[in-house]
């Protein structure tokens, strides 16, 4: 975790991209409502392909519901929502087509406690992707190898810690070799002694160039690898900017009391 | 005395020695005297306790074996009946026993249904053995089930055909239980998961099937089928009554598992849903890798508790006039010469049910424990 490779190599890579390639993805006024919750409002955004997005805010502001869309998790209402170009609907071949190219990381793991980690880990790519299970598993140890815990491949999930059980679960995501990442609040379940062999994963990984979007409050993972982090509260975008930009001259009253109050816990 | 322990563990300091724990607090000394004899009130609830269990033994015993009649000549039964309820009269079982099992199937056939009871019992085995479950397994169980219809049936191989009527006894019940299960069990995992479907018109029917079957008792279903249910066919058409009744038994039980398998459904966290959607598992591969192998290892009991209920349900078929075990018994007492003899006969009846129900009880005790191993850390 060294700070020396900050935004340097991100920046170029976003703003490239921002102006020849099309978008990884595209939100276009997307809204969304939950019952008479009006919890997505006219979000718009692009991302890069490359772009290491970290997405904060206050608890029911809508960033997690904003990142289940991109997946479709969740559906939205209104607006359009484009992922490699391809846009999100009710056509299934077009959301198979889009999950298999977006891997999701979630708070509580998700793991499958009856597979062992190897099988978590290989399951999809054999019969999503179709892959002969030798070719898979040799995969999934190279994954697991990346994560830093190919030891644990013939364990279940419940005979590993937090920490590992996330690592496996970013393995698993990667073992699908995704274009875009995304990660929804990632150590929040985590005992503080864990979280950091978690952000290394994902340091490793954003250093790899990956497209990565972040619910996180980790404000240092931020400022180390995102390229732009984004500010949501009730539902809409703030304000959003580069990391350094952002906590140290907040525009908005909001963010100033958000960052406080992160500030104030950490 | 605590302080005694602190002193030591100061000194043996860095590391405390493990002892065993003192002998009268472990082993069977312990277990007694912590379970049966712990107080006055305990002591006397279990002496009082043993002394009930002890003389009924004995009187079991006495009656059961030591004063019973084995068998009589020629249906000859006052022997028994000089016994005046001292004895168990046995003789009405040596007399009865393949009436009781094999009902009014011809009685130099009764091979045919002595195999099919054997070839189901081995079916059970088989399908038991964890290391049998591949693919395989279900071509056993359809050529098993064909074989067992023509042994039953016959009419081929130089088998002399015999009618449905007159089958009975325990082949039936074993019939009725193991073909209503195996197509009861898919069914309630079809109908449980589409209760939760997201297509409204399937889950409207699931839901009706299910509260409209569960909500009628068993046996007015039972009469439906083998009263009502010939009225509707054309002239001249005729469904085997012992089909009938399969059928009536194979819904019920079905609505019934169904509600079982969704308590299972209902019981995943809905990240396992989410994960596997995130992975792009289409929802076929999602239930079957996924959420079923986690539901219904989670429902084993209430699953094999829906099974031995049904097991003993099937006993409902003699109100229209199929001859199971039960009703095999009860026949089998009706001469007047063998009149007065039902204890012994229901007792062996209920032995029989009772190793069937005991056998699927302790094998799921077994299977739960193996299944749920990722479970332990």
């Amino acid at each position: 975790m060294s700070d020396q490779l900050v935004l340097e190599p991100g920046e170029s890579v976003a703003s490239q991209a921002r102006t020849d390639a099309p978008p990884a993805i595209l939100l276009d006024r997307v809204n969304k409502w939950f019952g008479a919750l009006h919890v997505l409002r006219d979000v718009s955004m692009s991302i890069a392909h490359g772009e290491r997005v970290v997405v904060c805010g206050p608890s029911g502001s809508g960033k997690s519901t904003l990142i289940r869309c991109i997946n479709r998790l969740e559906t939205h209402q209104e607006g359009r929502i484009l992922v490699d170009n391809m846009e999100l609907s009710d056509d299934v071949r077009a959301l198979d087509a889009i999950r298999r190219e977006v891997g999701m990381v979630f708070q509580s793991f998700n793991l499958f406690p009856h597979l062992t980690i190897l099988e978590n880990c290989t399951l999809a790519p054999i019969w999503v992707r179709r892959m002969p299970k030798a070719e898979a598993d040799a995969l999934a140890m190279q994954y697991l190898e990346r994560v830093r815990i190919p030891e644990q491949a013939k364990k279940y999930p419940g005979q590993l810690s937090g920490g590992q059980q996330q690592r496996v679960a970013i393995a698993r995501a990667l073992c699908m070799k995704p274009k875009i990442m995304l990660f929804d609040e990632p150590t929040s379940a985590l005992d503080p002694e864990m979280i950091k062999e978690v952000l290394d994963t994902m340091v490793t990984l954003a250093e790899d160039g990956m497209t990565m979007i972040c619910v996180t409050h980790e404000m240092g993972f931020a400022r180390q690898v995102a390229d732009r982090v984004v500010f949501m509260d009730r539902g809409e975008i703030v304000e959003q900017g580069e990391p350094v930009e952002m906590f140290e001259r907040p525009k908005t009253d909001r963010l100033r009391l958000f960052l406080s109050q992160i500030l104030r816990g950490h | 005395m605590s302080d005694i322990t602190l002193g030591t563990a100061v000194a043996a300091a860095p590391e405390a020695v493990p002892r065993t724990a003192p002998l009268s607090q472990i082993g069977l000394v312990g277990w007694l005297r912590a379970n049966l004899f712990s107080s006055w009130i305990n002591s006397a609830v279990t002496l009082l306790v043993l002394y009930f269990v002890v003389r009924w033994a004995i009187g079991f015993v006495e009656w059961g074996v030591i004063n019973a009649v084995w068998s009589v000549p020629n249906n000859q039964t006052q022997v028994c009946r000089d016994l005046k309820g001292t004895g168990a009269c046995w003789a009405v079982i040596t007399e009865k026993h393949r009436f009781i099992l094999f009902g009014t199937y011809p009685y130099e056939e009764h091979w045919r249904p002595a195999l099919c009871v054997l070839l189901f019992v081995g079916l059970y085995i088989v399908s038991a053995m964890r290391r049998f479950w591949r693919k395989e397994l279900a071509l056993v169980w359809i050529g098993v089930l064909t074989l067992i219809g023509a042994l039953m049936w016959g009419g081929v191989f130089g088998l002399s055909y015999v009618p449905q009527e007159r089958w009975g006894g325990l082949v039936i019940t074993l019939i009725l239980a193991t073909f209503g299960l195996a197509f009861a069990f898919p069914l309630a995992i079809m109908v449980a998961l589409g209760r939760r479907s997201s297509l409204p018109a399937i889950k409207a029917l699931c839901v009706v099937y299910v509260e409209l079957i569960r909500g009628v008792p068993l046996i007015s279903l039972l009469f439906m089928a083998s009263v009502m249910f010939p009225l509707f066919l054309p002239e001249g058409m005729n469904i085997d009554k012992l089909l009938r009744a399969q059928i009536a038994i194979i819904l019920f039980a079905g609505a019934y598992l169904a509600e079982v398998v969704r308590g299972g459904l209902q019981a995943l966290p809905k990240g396992q849903y989410e994960a596997a959607d995130a992975l792009g598992l289409s929802y076929w591969q999602k239930t079957g890798f996924i959420i079923l192998p986690q539901a219904l290892r989670l429902v084993i009991p209430p699953l094999v508790n829906t099974f031995i209920g049904f097991f003993k349900d099937t006993s409902l078929v003699l109100i229209i006039g199929i001859f199971d075990l039960l009703t095999a018994g009860k026949t089998a007492i009706i001469e007047p010469a063998w009149q007065g003899f039902g204890v012994e006969v229901y007792l062996t009846v209920g032995a029989i049910y009772f190793v069937f129900c005991f056998a699927m009880s302790k094998y799921s005790q077994g299977l739960e424990a193996e299944l749920n191993r990722h479970r332990v850390r």
